[in-house]
């Protein structure tokens, strides 16, 4: 384990930090009556956006091992649009959940989906980014003992904190002091932002902590 | 012999927290009786004349009238300094700046320029300060307790005699305006209301706008006698913002424009009362007992001179239901049966009356009067309950009686001289009796005994520990089965001697409750002296609380949210997301462990110490469809949902309301067809469960019952609800038929019902046994044996033999009639022997129960069933059966059944509150009615409002069965990939074993014994925790403005469902050793020497 990766893995979660801090601010230069919790549904598309734009530079700029043996652009076109395919079944399956987990069914439908689509890019996206679209190491790396990497270490706390930083969030609901952020999805992806930010903080204090104990056979 | 000790253990645990629950209910729920006597014009309080113009007159009852209107304004929580006149600041000195200070400058003004006018008191006002409480109090003039006992629990209208009924019944026209409560207490008793929403706390004008719109017509009309107005709007802002924000002294001078109005337009026989009904804290709540809550301001005005002298500095503090009284005798009425306030003496003294004596002798005729009634008030209620202490009854009834005697002698004797004198003894006398009566009943009704409801508490936790701590200790080997339970039931005996002996050599009443709760910790103390000795000397090896980790979190969560009122009242939505949490963190955790995908699934190789040794190694791919099944099931549950009354937005489920309320023939059918379709597939689902596992062809009782009642109850069911839903629509030559019906097809179902349950424990053990050694068979691999076995090493191999055999047997004949045709004849399967007696026992009770609800709630039912089976399987895919050593129910698995158990209970279209019980369950079977018998209804009413926790209690030990009944699918699944020799023969191996089953059970009493009672005490725990969580919220937020309404009651339902599924639980154990009884005899029918 070397420390010069850790430092990398710090300064890109620094930037995807930056850019989910950057989300609520730059749009307040362009739009009129920005605010986080007024206009959430915008705020969510464009943190969506910025996240999604940092992991994709972050995947070309810092990306470990150059990948593909075949690098044909059909074959990139290909894979991009599995990529695709893949964010939108995901953003689809949470939102399934969600409903399964007592999101209202009819009402609220487009506000749900938002939610889906931000818990999407912070565990979805950089799955895509870091394993591309690939079941099998996707389900090797949320299992014991299936990380090979301080890259996917990482991948593996982020996703998990935002998970539960969402679960999380929906528990001021049902409490009655009437704040205009215990309105659903509000607080959900408000916990679910700040389980991923805190994710992507924690995880390189916690590889760098037990770099001694961590150890990646296929490194 | 074993066994019957893990009852008694388990039953003297339940007895502990029975224990604790009474101790604390006894200290926190203080209950009184409500008489629905009433005082009546012609019928005097007690012998003796009546006072002058008593009953003579028009309009006046026992006293004469002094004014023919009263005009009430109730400010709702006007705490007394919120009207107290403010003393005119020193030259020099700033004015009191708090806003909520000297806003109602009218009341200060009229005290100061008509001080014989007016009269202000600081009214103290007795706990609960709440505001249907404290309307209760002002109307009854007695003690209102959380639970009036006698009252009709479906309603909150007053059955108490009260003043708005002496005002209906003698014909005086009242109109309401304000709070919608009063819709509740009085219905139907105003000449003209106007009700005004009162829930949401943050609107803080449309009540008292309301009232304003309606307030000066209605006065100016005339045609009232009383009118009552009940502002919110101080209440809300209090809440809403406390009172010391401005919004606060806005509010205040708008209510004393409103008196201003009032006072300008009040005729010269009406009396203006201003009250509030509780005072607030300093943060604006109320529903406690503080200093502040409890002092509430009375202002009395009258157009015409009334009090003799002015008010005094500091007004005269008397309490607040004093005013009923004085209310009833000035307005010339009866006074309300139940009232043990006293009169208050200024009103009846008369302003500069002519006669000199003549006012002190009124005070004294209504205070005689009123003494008169509460005597026979406490006379009426001490003969019909043992509430109020004996012996100072009979200090008060000779008070009383001396007091009176006195008056008559005064009135018969009126000596002039020395009048004046007597006058005032006898009424110093007679409030003396007053205020000693209203003492006694505040000691024994209103008073939270906190000594009781802390040693309730810490029992409640102590027997909490104790579960925890056995539950430990059983797996261990040295644990003593026998000693166990019988060294508590001596000790308890001893604890509850020796207290009783105490108690009555030093002359206390002796009350069960306390003996019960000596007794208990009696018997606890050598538990708790063992686990305190045994804690340093062995460490216990086990985590002692609650693992892994993520479980404890879930169900410190659960703990922690009966501790809001926010989160009691959502729990509906809560529990089904706790649920919901969990079953995806199983899943999640098979997966993260390996468990659930086969391995070639995994690109790489597993790496690490790939979990070892593990024999079911194999995929558990269909545990994540199990997960899914269940989410989708558990929202499918929660689309039957009634809210709770503290959510107007929330709308309930339609479907909870019985089929007879729907009008549209089309879709009353449909549904009519989706209930019966769900009552068939339940049934369906259940024989072919018991055939799968069965296999079955025994020409038992119980398993002809499966096959021949259990269609009849179906039948029978279906045929009344066709009645019920129908039963207007028929016509009117049927209508005794269908009465009659209506009347047998439940309790033919119920009797149906307990009669299969009774077969079953007759015969609990449906195996074919006489096909055994005779029937031919060409395969078998019986090996020769004969004679008596003579050693445990024979048995061990004999049996499993025996076993194989008849398998092979039954494989045999089934393969036979298959071929001639449908199967005739059934048996039970030995592997299943216990389940399959536990799944019939609980389709028995789930059908009466089922009969019970509405209709389409057996659609819930069925979920409930099949829930119950998704989430077995899934615990099942995560539980290895591991080889002979200690059977052991994780705890995930307990907290799930649990939460399922409260889930259900909400989808079945429940609330923890008594407004929300289905009244209509009493009246299934019973049309008529049930006569003067209340333990009938009360049983039915339970039993619907308590059947998740029977079910699933009863249900309990199939969380211990059903991992060795899924073994038989694991090693059916291997048959089907055969490898190479060497495997094929550790495989045939495995498949021996594993094809036991819930014969593994019985193979190790010992570890099956303790399995039970482990998996008893830990169900214990987590419903015990639940139950402490209740206690101590009610405990600690006594003073919530909730209390009342949301954590009481939670705490009685909480109460109640632990002691049915304790109950429930004994006997789902007691089923599971009925049936081992059984096998054991039926082993013995083949080796008559073989004990057990």
């Amino acid at each position: 384990m070397k420390d010069p990766d850790i430092k990398r893995l710090l300064y890109a979660h620094l930037l995807c930090i930056f850019s989910v801090i950057l989300s609520t601010f730059i749009p307040s230069i362009f739009l009129e009556n920005f605010s986080i919790l007024e206009t959430h549904l915008t705020w969510l598309c464009v943190c969506s956006a910025f996240v999604t734009a940092v992991n994709l530079v972050l995947y070309l700029v810092v990306k470990p091992k150059t990948p593909s043996k075949r690098s044909s652009l059909s074959h990139k076109v290909a894979r991009f649009l599995k990529c695709c395919i893949y964010f939108l079944i995901s953003c689809f399956g949470f939102h399934v959940i969600f409903v399964l987990y007592g999101a209202p069914l009819i009402e609220l439908v487009l506000e749900t989906f938002l939610f889906a689509v931000i818990l999407s890019t912070f565990t979805t996206v950089p799955c895509l980014c870091l394993l591309g679209p690939n079941i099998r190491a996707w389900l090797r790396v949320f299992s014991r003992n299936g990380v090979t990497s301080i890259w996917e270490n990482s991948l593996q706390i982020t996703t998990i904190s935002s998970i539960v930083g969402a679960w999380l969030g929906a528990f001021p609901i049902p409490l009655d002091w009437e704040r205009p952020w215990q309105v659903w999805p509000i607080s959900c992806t408000l916990g679910a932002t700040f389980g991923y930010v805190a994710g992507l903080a924690i995880s390189p204090l916690w590889i760098y902590w037990n770099r001694k104990q961590l150890t990646y056979k296929n490194n | 012999m074993q066994k019957v000790f893990v009852l008694v253990f388990l039953a003297w645990v339940s007895f502990l927290f029975y224990a604790g629950i009474a101790l604390f209910t006894s200290g926190f729920l203080l209950t009184r009786l409500e008489l629905t006597n009433y005082s009546s014009c012609q019928e005097p309080p007690g012998p003796g004349p009546l006072p002058r113009g008593g009953r003579g007159e028009p309009g006046a009852c026992w006293m004469a009238s002094r004014f023919s209107r009263v005009v009430l304004v109730l400010i709702d929580a006007l705490r007394f300094d919120f009207a107290q006149p403010q003393v005119s600041p020193m030259p020099g000195e700033p004015p009191a700046s708090l806003p909520f200070l000297g806003k109602l400058g009218t009341l200060q003004r009229i005290l100061e320029m008509q001080p014989h006018h007016a009269w202000l008191y600081r009214a103290q006002v007795d706990p609960p300060t709440t505001t249907m409480q404290r309307l209760k109090a002002l109307t009854t003039g007695s003690l209102p307790t959380f639970i009036d006992a006698g009252s009709n629990f479906a309603s909150h209208s007053i059955v108490e005699d009260n003043l708005i009924r002496q005002l209906t019944s003698a014909g005086r026209r009242v109109v309401f305006m304000g709070d919608d409560t009063w819709k509740d207490l009085f219905p139907g008793a105003f000449s003209r209301a106007f009700f005004f929403p009162s829930f949401n706390v943050r609107d803080l004008h449309t009540v008292d706008n309301g009232i304003l719109d309606h307030l000066y017509p209605t006065m100016e009309s005339g045609d009232w006698d009383v009118l009552i107005a009940h502002f919110l709007g101080v209440d809300h802002c209090g809440h809403k913002h406390g009172p010391h924000h401005p919004e606060m002294a806005k509010k205040l001078s708008q209510m004393d424009q409103v008196i201003q109005g009032l006072v300008d337009r009040l005729k010269n026989d009406t009396l203006l009362v201003v009250a509030g009904d509780h005072g607030m804290t300093m943060n604006g709540d109320h529903g406690g007992d503080s200093e502040l809550e409890v002092s509430a301001a009375l202002f009395l005005y009258s157009p015409v001179a009334l009090f003799p002298n002015p008010l005094p500095e500091e007004p005269e503090v008397i309490p607040q239901i004093s005013l009923v009284p004085t209310l009833a005798l000035l307005l010339g009425l009866p006074i309300p049966f139940g009232n043990i306030g006293e009169v208050m003496t200024e009103p009846f003294a008369g302003y500069k009356d002519s006669q000199p004596h003549s006012s002190p002798l009124t005070q004294a005729s209504a205070l005689h009067l009123n003494a008169q009634q509460v005597s026979r008030f406490l006379h009426t209620y001490s003969a019909a309950t043992q509430d109020l202490q004996v012996k100072e009854l009979q200090q008060l009834q000779s008070l009383f009686s001396k007091a009176s005697a006195d008056y008559h002698q005064l009135l018969q004797s009126p000596r002039q001289a020395e009048a004046e004198a007597a006058l005032q003894a006898v009424i110093a006398e007679l409030q003396q009796f007053l205020r000693g009566a209203r003492a006694m009943c505040i000691e024994s009704w209103a008073q939270f005994s906190l000594a009781r409801m802390a040693g309730g508490a810490a029992l409640l936790a102590a027997a909490c520990c104790l579960c925890l701590w056995a539950s430990q200790w059983t797996t261990s080997p040295g644990f003593p089965f026998c000693r166990l339970p019988l060294m508590p039931v001596a000790w308890c005996l001893a604890g509850a001697v020796l207290c009783a002996g105490l108690l009555a050599t030093t002359g206390l009443k002796l009350e069960p409750v306390v003996l019960v709760a000596v007794a208990a910790v009696g018997s606890l103390l050598p538990f708790l002296w063992e686990a305190w000795a045994g804690w340093g000397a062995r460490r216990p090896q086990a985590a002692l609380l609650p693992t892994p980790g993520p479980v404890l979190l879930l169900l410190l969560i659960r703990w922690a949210a009966f501790f809001s009122d926010s989160f009691v009242i959502a729990e509906a939505r809560a529990t089904p997301f706790l649920l919901g949490s969990l079953i995806l963190l199983l899943v999640a955790q098979l997966h993260w462990e390996g468990r659930l995908l086969p391995p070639k699934l995994l690109g790489v190789p597993r790496l690490g110490p790939s979990t070892p040794t593990s024999p079911s190694q194999h995929s558990n791919m269909h545990a994540l469809g199990l997960g899914v099944g269940l989410l989708f099931c558990t929202r499918l549950a929660g689309l039957f949902h009634r809210c709770p009354e503290e959510t107007p937005v929330c709308r309930s489920s339609p479907w909870l309301s019985p089929l007879a309320s729907m009008v549209g023939g089309q879709a009353k059918n449909l549904w009519y067809g989706a209930c019966v379709g769900a009552l068939v597939t339940l049934l369906a689902a259940v024989r072919f469960w018991l055939r799968r596992y069965g296999n079955l062809k025994s020409p038992e009782p119980p398993v002809l019952f499966v096959r021949w009642g259990l269609p009849l109850m179906v039948l029978g069911t279906v045929a009344y609800w066709a009645l019920a839903s129908g039963v207007d629509e028929a016509p009117p030559r049927l209508r005794a038929l269908v009465a009659g019906a209506s009347t047998l097809l439940p309790r033919a179902v119920a009797g149906l019902a307990a009669s299969g349950l009774m077969l079953l424990l007759w015969r609990p053990v449906t195996v074919l046994g006489k096909a055994g050694p005779s029937a031919p068979r060409t395969r078998t691999v019986l090996t020769p044996f004969s004679g008596p076995p003579t050693s445990q090493a024979d048995l061990d191999y004999v049996v499993p033999q025996i076993y194989r055999h008849m398998q092979d047997v039954f494989r045999g004949q089934v393969e036979r009639t298959s071929a001639q045709g449908p199967l005739t004849v059934a048996a039970y399967q030995l592997g299943s022997v216990y389940s399959a007696a536990m799944v019939t026992a609980l389709t028995l009770l789930a059908f009466p129960l089922l009969l019970l609800h509405a209709e389409r709630i057996s659609l819930v039912f069925l979920l409930l069933f099949l829930q119950s089976f998704l989430l077995l399987h899934l615990l099942a895919a995560g539980i290895p059966v591991t080889t002979p050593g200690p059977f052991t129910v994780p705890w995930q698995a307990i907290s799930a059944w649990v939460l399922m158990a409260t889930q259900t209970f909400y989808s079945t279209g429940h609330q923890p509150v008594f407004p929300a019980i289905h009244w209509q369950a009493a009246f299934v079977g019973f049309p008529e009615g049930h006569g003067s018998s209340t333990w009938l209804p009360a049983l039915l009413v339970g039993a619907n409002t308590f059947a998740s926790h029977l079910l699933f209690a009863v249900g309990c030990p199939l969380l211990l069965l059903w991992p060795f009944l899924c073994e038989s699918q694991g090693s059916q699944k291997r048959r089907q990939t055969p490898g190479n020799e060497a495997e094929a023969r550790v495989r045939l191996k495995e498949e021996e074993e594993e094809a036991l089953m819930e014969m593994r059970l019985r193979d190790s009493p010992h570890h099956f014994s303790a399995a039970l009672l482990q998996l008893g005490l830990k169900y214990l725990f987590v419903l015990g925790v639940q139950i402490l969580a209740c206690a101590l919220a009610a405990f600690i937020l006594r003073r919530h403005l909730m209390v009342w309404k949301v954590f009481a009651p939670k705490f009685i339902f909480e109460a109640v469902g632990f002691i049915v599924s304790s109950v429930g639980l004994l006997l789902g154990i007691a089923l599971v050793m009925r049936v081992d009884g059984a096998v054991s005899s039926w082993f013995k029918q083949f080796w008559p020497s073989r004990g057990n």
